[in-house]
């Protein structure tokens, strides 16, 4: 009985000892519980909140708003337009053969652009977002609707697109653009930063150069979502800041007209303000519309574009390399006249050719001038006469003049990546490239603007405002910018440069100008006696308004309106012999060797203010085909020179 | 021993009413409470399904434990074994005919109510080992051939539910059974000897276990090996508990819930729900309400005079706070995750009959804590 108890005592004594033993062992058990609370909830709370927070938000890139280009008053040539897209993506259709199906049915599409969207789908990764239609009419915007419930997966969406309401008017000023490639976006941090399936960037062009300013930012939508990735609600909406306008130069309508004149013809014109070097109009012939790139272009639209003959994806204007035949001569007689190799009166008789180291030189007029001087030849555009000047010249102290005055060299360099050079050799280029010693004939051709010398249209531009304005160097420029040189500014520059040309400057005052000119731009004299580039302009001006000009037939009488230029008619192919027998019509020559016509030109006459370059691909003599179209121009710049200056003086003020 | 009649067996309606422990069941109450609320935000902050049917249940098991409380501990003594013979029926007519889901057969179908025996089995090996050791002398405990008895009534739910299979519930049983055996007095060296034949054979038994099980515990020690496979469950439970920081995102506020990021929120991730939206106040709230309600059967354990209800409370109080930690454990990512409900607070009626079941007893005991039982 006592043992009985005693075993009783002991059992129950185990089990209290034990029950104690397992209540410590659950207080430390129950404090490890909470401590790992505290340390998830209190000390590692951040950590744990953001991953919640990366859990649960998802952010939505929304295509940036493309900044506009305006032209000079405030005209939108490149501008959005709202288009309605239809978006699926992949990876969310159930069926997606079904929803394919019935797209197919419901948008019309035929078996082509399907496969090219199925095609399509195969390159990308099901999570990412599928462009049906990049622009819905609004036919099937609104089908697509009344279909909605039963294409699971299919979004419509509104979006904006490039548009460029003048069409082929300003394809190669402004380029075009199309969906970013992966080359894009390897070479282009900021496209990367922005970029959504299916976004635009330049593709050549203003487009491309201003990429960066244009493009804008993101507008970010961020959605709450489940575990699945369903959107549940929107928590915030971020608006993308649209990218900058851009204020061109050009005045749209010169450029229509330079469009108009050129239609059919294969060719370029440039028109540029002589002080500011406002790009007024820069035009390539034949164009073509560049909305056609925004969707993707069809093969037989882009085969057409890439094998026309008249080639219209060169920008013939910075691009283009020709010979610039006699309007060149202006700078060969001005080089001449500045070296003092010839006077004006310097006078040579021309035959119709001459004969020089064993070979015949031609002129174009074949029963010769007579007796000619400088004024007359330039007026005449006497071929002999230059020959011998050049010969007297040398084609170094040409090479330097030409040069100076903007040959052979890039016009807009900083707006354009595909702008060429152009050439003007010299004997020391010749050997560097060729090998091979200079010849004196080929300083006799180099006098008439053939041979080795290849300018683009815009150069001959360039060289004639810079003529024109007084011999000053200029800065062409394509978009109005805000620190620009306003063109009282640069008036006011030359003729200050005119005054301390002779001057000898002292080193310190030299210093403390160009402190004091910081970011302006100097616009040098290019001359060394400023009566010089009087006696050309005033021979150029007889070319045109004189009888027995080259481009008389052109002439404008009204003083308002009166140009002077200098006409140009290059070769592209050596003339026989037999050939120069026969003296063909341009009609009866086939195209490709037909001559290049070209003209110079500024006006007002008084007071000038505006260069053209007029050039017509095989289009025959520089007077007859070139000259004319240099006239129409003229009527319209200086029709529109007025309200040009009002909106200029209207931004002075607003600067 | 022949006076059998002790006062203490006729209490009258009032006295046995006074013998409920009203703060054990206040807080099982308000633990309840907490739990509707919580299934609730499961289901979006709707009254759906899964709420509809806790609160039913909640309602229902509660009241079956106030009923029940007045049962004798005599009584419960004396189904001790045919408790456990009619669950461990329940458990094989499961292995048979149960219900598969999930990829285990462990429901039998009663139409209105889907059992789960291996949830009643928690309960039902405790009271029967009590009953087993309630007679036994302590120092006949450690001999072999009544060490055999009590190892084979562990073993046998063990190997259905295993079975089944259900790891996490198979362990609790085994734990439930040990510790009862543990507090029986049984010597302390069979503990350490099992546990290390337990740690050499661990290699082996996991060559047994299903690739899922592996790679679970696999999981475990390294979550973010395969975030979005098996290691989803215990980084989203973390990011779910650390985010509701020192007050939580507010009720039916839940994002990591309510956006469905977390898994099995109504059953065995509760806790991660309500850690979530009451964060670290509210979650110490809950474990101060289980610390109450385990000292109380403890506290019972040790005024109620039977040896039979002593054991019980101990080790039910003791199993209880098994299931707690390791649920807990489990969520915060310090144990594998294997299923185990959080008691009361889970969405599943096995588990919280279960529960009941062995609050009744408790309560009983304290009712009739001067009972003895011969």
């Amino acid at each position: 009985m006592i043992s009985g108890v005693d075993i009783g005592y002991k059992k129950l004594h185990t089990m209290n000892r034990r029950v104690f033993l397992l209540s410590l062992a659950k207080v430390v058990l129950l404090g490890g519980i909470i401590t790992r609370l505290f340390s998830l909830q209190i000390n590692e709370n951040k950590k744990y909140l953001t991953l919640s927070d990366k859990n649960r938000l998802r952010e939505w890139k929304l295509p940036p708003t493309r900044g506009e280009f305006l032209d000079y008053f405030g005209k939108v040539v490149a501008g959005n337009l709202k288009v309605y897209q239809l978006h699926v993506v992949p990876e969310q259709v159930e069926d997606f053969k079904y929803l394919m199906g019935r797209l197919k049915f419901i948008l019309e599409l035929d078996n082509e652009q399907f496969s090219k969207i199925i095609k399509k789908k195969k390159k990308q990764k099901p999570w990412e977002t599928l462009i049906i239609s990049e622009n819905l009419t609004w036919d099937q915007f609104s089908k697509v609707n009344f279909y909605l419930h039963e294409l699971v997966g299919a979004k419509p969406v509104l979006s904006v697109a490039r548009s460029y309401p003048f069409r082929e008017n300003y394809t190669h000023v402004l380029g075009y653009v199309s969906q970013a490639s992966e080359n894009d976006l390897i070479n282009n941090e900021v496209i990367k930063k922005n970029h959504v399936p299916g976004l635009r960037v330049g593709k050549i062009g203003l487009e491309k150069t201003f990429e960066n300013d244009l493009i804008g930012t993101n507008g970010i939508q961020r959605y709450e979502v489940n575990a699945y990735g369903k959107r549940i609600n929107q928590i915030d909406f971020k608006e993308g800041e649209k990218g900058k306008n851009i204020k061109l130069t050009i005045d749209t309508e010169v450029q229509k007209m330079s469009n108009e004149l050129l239609i059919g013809k294969s060719g370029s014109i440039s028109v540029m303000d002589i002080f500011t070097g406002d790009v007024i109009a820069m035009h390539s012939s034949p164009s073509f519309d560049p909305n056609i790139f925004l969707y993707g272009i069809s093969h037989n639209d882009w085969d057409l574009i890439r094998k026309d003959p008249l080639k219209p994806l060169i920008n013939k204007t910075i691009s283009g390399l020709y010979s610039p035949g006699s309007t060149i001569k202006p700078i060969v007689a001005l080089s001449a006249l500045e070296n003092d190799v010839i006077s004006p009166n310097f006078k040579v008789r021309c035959t119709g050719k001459m004969e020089m180291y064993g070979q015949t030189y031609h002129c174009w007029k074949e029963k010769g001038h007579g007796v000619m001087n400088l004024r007359n030849a330039i007026k005449q555009s006497c071929d002999t006469y230059f020959y011998e000047a050049a010969r007297k010249l040398g084609v170094d102290r040409l090479n330097l003049t030409a040069l100076k005055f903007g040959l052979g060299n890039k016009v807009l360099k900083d707006y354009y990546r595909n702008e060429k050079e152009g050439l003007v050799p010299s004997t020391e280029w010749k050997k560097n490239n060729l090998g091979r010693g200079w010849v004196l004939g080929e300083t006799l051709i180099t006098g008439i603007g053939q041979g080795y010398i290849q300018t683009t249209p815009l150069q001959l531009c360039l060289m004639t405002a810079q003529l024109a304005n007084g011999g000053f160097k200029i800065y062409p420029r394509i978009t109005v910018e805000k620190n620009q040189d306003s063109f009282e500014k640069i008036k006011k520059k030359m003729n200050k440069a005119l005054i301390t040309k002779d001057e000898k400057v002292s080193p310190i005052r030299k210093v403390g100008e160009e402190l004091f000119n910081i970011g302006g731009k100097e616009h040098t004299p290019l001359f060394r006696n400023q009566e010089n580039i009087k006696f050309v302009l005033e021979a150029m001006s007889a070319s045109t308004n004189e009888v027995m000009g080259t481009s008389y037939g052109s002439r404008i009488d009204d003083p308002k309106y009166r140009f002077a230029g200098k006409t140009g008619t290059a070769q592209v192919k050596r003339i026989t012999e037999e050939a120069r027998e026969l003296d063909l019509k341009t009609s009866q020559i086939p195209y490709e060797e037909r001559d290049h016509a070209l003209y110079v030109a500024f006006g007002p006459y008084k007071n000038p203010r505006y260069a053209v370059s007029v050039f017509v691909e095989h289009g025959g003599s520089g007077s007859s085909t070139a000259a004319p179209i240099a006239k129409k121009l003229f009527k319209i710049i200086i029709d529109r020179h007025e309200l040009r200056e009002k909106v200029r003086k209207e931004n002075l003020v607003g600067a | 021993m022949l006076h059998r009649t002790s006062f203490t067996d006729q209490l009258t309606f009032f006295q046995k009413l006074r013998g409920l422990d009203y703060i054990l069941i206040s807080c099982i109450l308000l633990v309840g409470i907490i739990s509707s609320f919580s299934m609730y935000s499961t289901d979006g902050g709707e009254f759906l399904y899964h709420s509809k049917s806790h609160i039913l249940r909640f309602v229902v098991f509660f009241t079956m434990m106030i009923v029940f409380s007045f049962f004798t501990v005599r009584f419960w003594h004396s189904i001790g074994y045919l408790f456990y013979i009619f669950v461990l029926g329940l458990l094989v007519w499961a292995s048979f005919y149960g219900i598969t889901a999930s990829g285990s057969q462990r429901w039998i179908s009663l139409y209105f109510i889907n059992i789960q025996p291996s949830e009643l089995m928690k309960i039902a090996i405790i009271v029967c080992l009590a009953k087993l050791y309630h007679r036994m002398q302590i120092n006949d405990v450690n001999k072999i051939q009544n060490l055999l008895i009590p190892l084979t009534i562990i073993l046998i739910p063990i190997l259905f539910v295993i079975s089944q299979p259900d790891l996490g519930t198979s362990i609790l049983i085994g734990l439930s059974g040990l510790l009862v055996l543990w507090l029986a007095g049984l010597n302390i060296k069979y503990f350490i000897y099992s546990s290390l034949a337990l740690i050499i054979s661990t290699p082996f038994a996991i060559a047994f276990l299903k690739p899922y099980q592996k790679l679970r515990i696999l999981t475990f020690f390294d979550p973010d090996k395969d975030p979005l496979g098996a290691g989803y469950q215990i980084i989203q439970s973390k990011i779910a508990v650390g985010s509701g920081g020192l007050t939580g995102k507010g009720f039916l506020k839940g994002t990591q819930s309510y956006l469905d990021f977390l898994p099995e929120k109504h059953t065995d991730f509760i806790f991660t729900l309500f850690s979530e939206e009451h964060g670290f106040i509210g979650s110490v709230f809950l474990l101060f309400l289980y610390a109450i309600i385990i000292y109380r059967t403890l506290r019972i354990g040790t005024i109620t005079r039977s040896y039979f209800a002593k054991l019980f409370c101990y080790g039910f109080g003791s199993a209880i706070f098994i299931y707690i930690s390791v649920n807990m454990m489990m969520v915060l990512g310090l144990l594998p995750i294997v299923g185990s409900p959080l008691p009361i607070m889970s969405y599943g009626g096995s588990s919280m009959l279960a529960t009941m079941i062995g609050f009744s007893i408790v309560i009983s005991s304290k009712m009739y804590h001067r009972q003895t039982i011969a």
